[in-house]
């Protein structure tokens, strides 16, 4: 294993890890912020240049923006008074570790079918749109209509009632 | 109509043809339903309606002996014609399987005679009751009750089957016990009646046991039926040849346990108790019942199976033979006359020793049958009928006259008082003790003693008969001379009946002078008619041998009788209270007699003593052992249904209440997985992704 | 120089299942979005990574379903973070623990 991976794969961790433990809310999505960073890096590290830096201007640049202001619109700045984990929190850590004990053991199962890294891809953005355009165009047109509706949808969702919408 | 015509028709109907026209046979059915239709529809009136009651009751009887009559006569016409007088219908009453039950009715001169005397003597008797009865309240029913009886009897008199008769016997069993209590508030009337019927229910018994053997040895009650009747020839020779105990065939054993049947009827000696007591009875009972009719049923049963009890009779060339079963008839028919008389001697009720007459004149019935055959037997109960009904219904005047006084001790005088009962009575009473020449009573009771002279296997039954004559003169007259001689001892002054009870003392009275001439030695008309030969003259019959000795001494007897008795009493008018002359005289012998000679005594120290310790000891069973039973059972039953509801509270409600409990916990357990809470449904969805894949990887390891 | 594929996909498991504590402990609704959002990358992870080492990379397959999947992913987090502002004006809280309106 390169090192490089594993200072990624260690600020990426760190990352998730800061957020689920932070007691405070912002400093919790500033955590989600550097995990979404390291994850982009670790994009690029797999050559996929075009999903990093879509991860970095969307997750990024968007969803956490999203989520600050979230938190800024329901006063999550406060602190809470019963505390931040849940009362059985013991429960949903036994279930998480489960899970990851689960997926680990697959991976280690089939470590014997294990897939050689292969030629570096050279892929442009060029192909990424021929792509998008040729043989992706259906899921394109969705995801389209997805971000409409979703569009609409959180609109109307986080109004506030008095007001109607304007069209 | 057509059935008159045909009666008076000399065409008579054989056995073996098919008639067309009704004959009286096929109407003979008729004689005993009307009065019990008539008792059936008296049942339903009302107490008030007495004319109406009398009416049915008389006017069915009349119908009755309007139809015996033309029976009579239609019988007789054949009988003169010399063909075979008996006629009879049988049909089928019970079918089970192949064999049947079957019954009818016969037409002949035993049952032809039989019929006219019932009729006519029951329709004299109601029609002395209307007057008798006048003042008691229960009128209708005491014709209701006369009106079934006068059915059932004549009913026994034309059965052709055992069987009938024997349901008919029962009824008239029945009906003897309502009327000797229809005065049941009395308790000496009730006891009474209660034990006419167990005394006769014992005879019974033996009846049955005989009509069961003789179905089961012939298969058939019928008595006659074309020849394979049970007292046919057929019939008998099978049961001659088998042998019951005692040395006697068969045919003689069933024959003596019908004839235990009618000795309880007829009161002969061990089964006379009941007799005596029935007079607690109004007269007009005792004269139908208990002196012309019920008490003859059992002689006339006797009379009707008598081929039964001759058969195997030894044949000899004069006199009378006799079979076992006859020999006994014969011997306990003698010594129930004698003893009968002697208890008569020191009664002092005018019925009682009418009663006891009864008993003894029955047991010169039996007597007569069983040494003399039926003629003879028949002949004295035809006559003794008419003039004991005479005698009863003339002490039922007497007791009316005397306002309702009974003991002989109180009266007297009568004859000037009541002259027209004491004509009657006289007359009546000369008949019963066989006063010579004039009186019926003379020939039916010589044609028995003429018999009992001759009887082959001994001589002491014709003493005993004759001493028993000589004592029913003495008692007679020891009656007529109390009641009608010296002076009234009474309280109010007596007085005359009315016609319509001195008119039946009167019909009665000619008959009981005129009947006898038919049976007399010269012309022996009935003795041929019943036994079907021809009636001719014997002019010549006084000089027979003993014959002309033979009605002296009996003339003799009665006689000494009359005056041995007109002796000790004629126109002596003893005090009530002094003792009678013949206790002054041999007070050793009045004692026992007057008591009855003990015999009711006796039967309450052995047999009804036996059934009162037997009836605790039922009573104890009953109430411990079978009360205690059925207590026990119901303990039980009782702690079965509280361990029931036991079970039921607390293992079927519990159980029921318990699964809801676990139900209802249940859900409340499982609600709780609907926490509404967002993070618990993501955590158990986790877990379920874990849990399954975790199934796959294992499943599919290589 | 060569990370083998199940470096990837243990770091994509890890933060897959850190994403999960964080969805199924925390009291906070948002925080519980992010971690869900924190899931969704590591699936994203997966796909690159299976991309990279699988047969005929050049056809994008991989790269394209990770994009699809971060176009989603943003419109999920849109719609679900108005759902939650929506809720904390009615019940003036973001409490997990408090929200059982639907129990039962």
């Amino acid at each position: 294993m390169s090192p490089i991976f594993y200072i990624l794969a260690a600020l990426t961790i760190a990352g998730g890890l800061a957020t689920v433990l932070l007691k405070h809310l912002v400093h919790s999505a500033l955590a989600v912020s550097v995990a979404f960073a390291g994850l982009a890096l670790l994009y690029l590290e797999l050559d996929a240049q075009f999903a990093g830096f879509a991860q970095i201007l969307v997750y990024i640049g968007a969803v956490a923006i999203l989520i600050v202001f979230a938190i800024l619109l329901t006063r999550g700045a406060e602190r809470p008074q019963d505390g931040v984990f849940s009362r059985t929190w013991f429960v949903g850590l036994v279930i998480a570790a489960a899970v990851f004990a689960v997926l680990a053991w697959t991976v280690m199962q089939s470590i014997r079918a294990v897939l050689q890294q292969t030629a570096i891809p050279a892929v442009t953005v060029r192909d990424i749109g021929n792509a998008l355009v040729g043989r992706y165009v259906l899921p394109l047109e969705i995801v389209a209509l997805l971000l409409t509706a979703a569009t609409i949808g959180a609109v109307i969702v986080a109004m506030h009632e008095k007001e109607r919408p304007k069209p | 109509m057509k059935v008159l015509i045909q009666a008076f028709n000399s065409v008579p109907c054989q056995p073996t043809m098919h008639c067309n026209a009704p004959e009286i046979v096929d109407l003979l059915w008729l004689i005993p339903v009307a009065p019990i239709v008539a008792s059936g529809v008296i049942s339903l009136l009302k107490q008030p309606q007495r004319k109406t009651a009398a009416a049915l009751a008389i006017g069915s009887l009349s119908l009755s002996l309007l139809l015996s009559l033309i029976a009579f006569y239609h019988v007789v016409v054949r009988w003169a014609q010399g063909s075979v007088a008996r006629e009879f219908i049988n049909f089928t009453w019970l079918r089970f399987g192949s064999s049947t039950v079957d019954l009818g009715w016969v037409l002949d001169p035993l049952a032809a005679v039989m019929l006219v005397m019932v009729s006519f003597v029951g329709l004299l008797i109601f029609v002395y009751s209307v007057g008798y009865m006048a003042h008691d309240e229960n009128f209708t029913r005491f014709f209701c009750f006369m009106s079934l009886f006068a059915g059932a009897m004549l009913g026994v008199v034309i059965s052709n089957s055992l069987l009938l008769l024997f349901m008919c016997w029962e009824i008239v069993g029945l009906t003897s016990y309502l009327l000797i209590g229809f005065w049941y508030q009395k308790p000496s009337a009730a006891a009474a009646a209660k034990k006419a019927f167990v005394t006769t229910r014992v005879g019974d018994i033996f009846f049955l046991l005989g009509i069961v053997w003789l179905f089961s040895q012939t298969g058939t009650l019928l008595f006659y039926n074309h020849g394979i009747g049970s007292l046919e020839p057929l019939a008998l020779s099978v049961l001659l040849t088998q042998h019951a105990a005692f040395g006697l065939s068969a045919a003689g054993a069933i024959g003596l346990l019908i004839f235990a049947g009618a000795a309880g009827k007829s009161g002969q000696l061990p089964l006379h108790v009941w007799l005596p007591d029935a007079m607690e009875g109004p007269t007009p009972v005792s004269a139908l019942i208990h002196a012309a009719t019920m008490v003859a049923a059992g002689v006339f049963l006797v009379a009707r199976v008598y081929p039964l009890m001759a058969a195997g009779m030894p044949p000899i060339k004069f006199g009378y033979a006799t079979t076992p079963s006859l020999a006994v008839v014969t011997w306990i028919g003698a010594a129930t006359a004698v003893f009968a008389a002697l208890i008569a001697v020191a009664q002092n009720d005018i019925k009682r020793i009418l009663a006891y007459s009864t008993v003894s004149q029955l047991g010169y019935m039996m007597a007569g049958l069983g040494i003399g055959g039926v003629a003879v037997g028949m002949f004295h109960l035809i006559t003794h009928a008419f003039f004991k009904a005479l005698l009863f219904l003339g002490a039922g005047s007497v007791i009316h006259g005397c306002h309702e006084e009974q003991d002989i001790r109180r009266m007297g005088g009568l004859k000037a008082d009541m002259p027209l009962t004491f004509i009657t009575y006289a007359i009546g009473m000369l008949a019963l003790c066989g006063f010579p020449l004039v009186f019926s009573g003379f020939w039916s009771k010589d044609g028995i003693l003429d018999a009992a002279f001759l009887w082959h296997p001994s001589n002491a039954p014709f003493w005993l008969l004759l001493f028993g004559a000589l004592l029913t003169a003495f008692y007679m007259t020891r009656q007529v001379c109390y009641v009608f001689f010296g002076y009234w001892r009474g309280g109010r002054p007596a007085h005359e009946s009315s016609r319509v009870m001195t008119l039946p003392l009167v019909i009665l009275a000619f008959f009981a002078l005129v009947l006898g001439f038919i049976g007399t030695p010269v012309w022996p008309w009935f003795r041929a008619f019943i036994e079907n030969q021809t009636a001719a003259f014997h002019i010549h019959a006084f000089m027979e041998p003993g014959m002309l000795l033979l009605m002296l001494t009996s003339s003799l007897v009665v006689f000494l009788g009359l005056g041995l008795g007109w002796w000790l009493y004629d126109n002596k008018t003893p005090k009530p209270e002094a003792p009678d002359a013949l206790e002054r005289l041999a007070p050793w012998l009045w004692a026992p007699l007057r008591d009855r000679l003990y015999v009711d005594e006796f039967y309450g120290v052995t047999v009804i003593a036996f059934y009162a310790r037997w009836t605790r000891v039922a009573d104890w069973l009953d109430r411990r052992v079978w009360g205690g039973i059925v207590a026990l059972v119901a303990w039980l039953f009782g702690l079965w249904a509280r361990l029931n509801r036991f079970l039921d509270i607390h293992w079927v409600d519990g159980s029921f209440d318990k699964t809801c409990e676990e139900l209802s916990s249940g859900g409340g357990l499982l609600s709780r997985v609907e926490s509404g809470r967002v993070q618990n449904y993501l955590r158990i969805l986790a877990a379920a992704v874990v849990v399954l894949a975790a199934i796959l990887l294992w499943s599919s390891r290589p | 120089m060569t990370t083998p594929l199940a470096g990837y996909l243990l770091v994509a498991a890890l933060l897959f299942a850190i994403g999960l504590a964080g969805a199924l402990t925390r009291r906070n609704a948002i925080l519980v979005l992010i971690g869900i959002e924190l899931m969704l990358n590591a699936a994203n992870l997966n796909l690159i990574a299976f991309w990279r080492f699988g047969p005929h990379p050049e056809l994008l397959t991989g790269m394209m379903f990770a994009i699809f999947s971060i176009a989603v992913a943003a419109a999920e987090a849109a719609v679900g973070l108005g759902l939650v502002i929506s809720i904390y004006r009615h019940t003036n809280t973001t409490d997990l623990d408090k929200m059982n309106r639907m129990k039962g």
